[in-house]
């Protein structure tokens, strides 16, 4: 319909029809049609085979008394499970551990990076070697992360009791152990918050800073008018996703503590693990995941929801 | 006034040296902590006050690294599966990622899309206890094939988002010229379109390695037999039971794991947060 120009096909997001070309038999028409589903096949049977699949599976074994080495048949058990999970202080206890650890280790991750986002953006000495280090922790194993800090945290060799002159035993103890691996969750991934956020500071328009700042609006005004607003989309992003990725922490606090002292850092996932893998309770576990994934979407519903009242105010 | 607002001034511009002086500091010192632990002798990491640099530095935990737990087996083990997890991935994604890019409205590219959103949300364990039954069934468990299966549906979200925004930048009237000169549709794909991806699909590829090659949960899941699993697994051993074993050797076997990672992401990096996240803004 549209002519495609050379400015529009480049800046554009797919928004010209694909029969775009006069005559129809562009390449641009290359994977229509049936094209389209040769080219597409390859990827779609692996993502519904073991992807949508085993997804729905799930939540069909979530009403089963699927069990590991059982002999007879499993058989449909309704909601039991789900009765059985309200029941279960042992899984609130891990549901409430796993929400606090999700908000203590996002909300100042975020905070902190953001805050070291706008530091960065300036022209500082040295701040190419904090983006040279940065690369570490994220392309570091989350495995290699959890050793290096008990490394840290080690009660006879350790850097913090060395620096500190004590001897505690910071994730042995019932008081310290959640703190400490919130901190470890948040050194994680900050510096992939932070360079997320680096990015978005990029499309900050410059002359619109400058010119507030000659109209005399202070560093919290021009912040609130001209660079939040530009940011905004992408801070939003990646505040969810880190929300979402601290949810679903297994590998970190697995290595550092196993879920101890006293199931005091069992994280949902670490408890669903136990119980599916080492108790063999496959049914179980599964509720225990349809029960995780409502709270995740309903979360993140709430925060779409926001993001999209946002852009109407925009 | 002038003075008062420059004083003003130094006195943000030190507040600012000193925030990024933590932050280096809180960055940097688990890993040198970690860099330092595994060229110490166990005598200095048994004293009572381990110092920053090791007065005799020694090569012995690497070596008793290897002594203790199957590292080139394993590490053997991790590069294979994150080479064919890399591979097919790329692979099977490219196709897909050019239609959603030129069919962005179609609705099989919203579908993929919204299941791309989706996934990232879903705990792994709703997926791992079918997928365990599923491969457990068809004699896929304790095998690398099947790890390899699951890596490859795992990276696929990140790895069609990725390729898809590469796509979107292959100009379209590049393709439309090659028609017009009457190269096939086919050839037009494999001679016009591909070289302009290649750079992506090696980004894509390079990041879906380093993904795979840290993945812990699925493969502690689903390989059983020491002699399949992956390093991260193998680095788990070094830990007993009852906490920490050996510090020397665990801290040298942890460093050999993080550098292929470490190499290659320093390769991709600025391609990740540029290719990305500026796709993740514009949706």
């Amino acid at each position: 319909m549209i002519p495609v120009t050379a400015a529009s096909a480049r800046s554009d997001q797919g928004s010209a029809p694909p029969a775009s070309t006069a005559s129809g038999k562009g390449p641009g028409r290359a994977a229509n049609g049936h094209r389209a589903w040769f080219l597409v096949l390859p990827a779609l049977i692996p993502i519904l085979l073991l992807s949508v699949g085993p997804l729905l599976y799930g939540i069909v074994l979530a009403f089963t008394d699927s069990q590991a080495g059982r002999t007879d048949p499993t058989q449909w058990i309704g909601l039991l499970n789900f009765q059985d999970l309200l029941r279960d202080t042992l899984f609130w206890e891990s549901f409430r551990i796993g929400l606090v650890w999700a908000v203590a280790v996002s909300v100042p991750q975020f905070l902190l990076a953001l805050g070291l986002a706008l530091l960065l953006h300036q022209n500082l000495r040295f701040r190419w070697l904090s983006r040279a280090l940065a690369i570490v922790p994220w392309a570091m194993p989350e495995v290699v992360v959890g050793i290096m800090w008990r490394l840290v945290y080690h009660p006879d060799a350790g850097l913090l009791n060395e620096t500190l002159g004590t001897h505690r035993d910071w994730l042995g103890s019932l008081s310290t152990a959640l703190p400490a691996v919130v901190v470890v969750g948040i050194w994680a991934r900050l510096p992939q918050v932070t360079v997320t956020l680096l990015a978005g500071l990029s499309n900050v328009p410059r002359e619109l800073h400058e010119a507030a700042a000659m109209d005399g609006a202070g560093a919290w005004r021009r912040f609130r008018t001209v660079t939040w607003p530009a940011i905004r989309p992408i801070a939003l992003a990646i505040s969810a996703l880190s929300f979402i990725w601290n949810v679903n922490s297994f590998a970190l606090v697995y290595v550092l503590t196993g879920g101890g002292p006293g199931g005091r850092t069992r994280l949902p996932m670490l408890f669903a693990y136990e119980e599916a893998f080492r108790y063999g309770q496959f049914g179980y576990a599964a509720a225990m995941g349809c029960v995780l994934v409502a709270v995740v979407s309903i979360l993140l519903a709430v925060h779409l929801v926001a993001r999209l009242k946002g852009d109407d105010d925009a | 006034m002038s003075t008062r607002l420059t004083a003003r001034r130094r006195a943000a511009r030190t507040g600012q040296y000193l925030a990024l002086l933590g932050y280096l500091v809180f960055l940097a010192f688990p890993l040198l902590w970690l860099v330092s632990t595994a060229f110490k002798p166990p005598r200095e990491l048994a004293s009572l006050h381990p110092g920053w640099i090791p007065d005799h530095p020694t090569l012995d935990n690497f070596r008793q690294a290897f002594d203790e737990q199957p590292l080139l087996r394993s590490a053997g083990n991790s590069l294979i599966a994150s080479l064919a997890a890399a591979a097919i991935t790329v692979v099977i994604a490219t196709p897909m990622a050019y239609v959603m890019a030129r069919h962005h409205r179609s609705p099989l590219s919203r579908a993929a899309t919204g299941w791309i959103v989706v996934s990232q949300a879903f705990p792994f364990v709703l997926v791992i206890i079918p997928l365990f039954l599923v491969l457990k069934e068809v004699r896929l468990i304790d095998s690398l094939s099947g790890l390899i299966m699951v890596y490859v549906v795992w990276s696929l979200p990140f790895a069609l988002w990725m390729l898809a925004g590469y796509a979107r930048a292959v100009p379209r009237e590049l393709e439309e010229a090659a028609a017009v000169d009457g190269a096939s549709r086919l050839r037009t794909l494999i001679s016009v379109t591909m070289p302009l991806l290649a750079p992506g699909i090696v980004a894509t590829a390079l990041f879906a390695f380093i993904t795979a090659w840290n993945e812990f949960f699925f493969a502690l899941v689903l390989l059983k037999s020491p002699q399949k699993q992956t390093m991260p697994v193998i680095l788990t051993h070094f830990i007993g039971t009852e906490g920490v074993a050996d510090l020397g050797p665990l801290a040298a076997a942890s460093l050999l794991a993080t550098l292929p990672s470490l190499v290659l992401f320093a390769v991709i990096q600025r391609r990740i947060t540029s290719g990305t996240l500026a796709g993740a803004v514009k949706h």
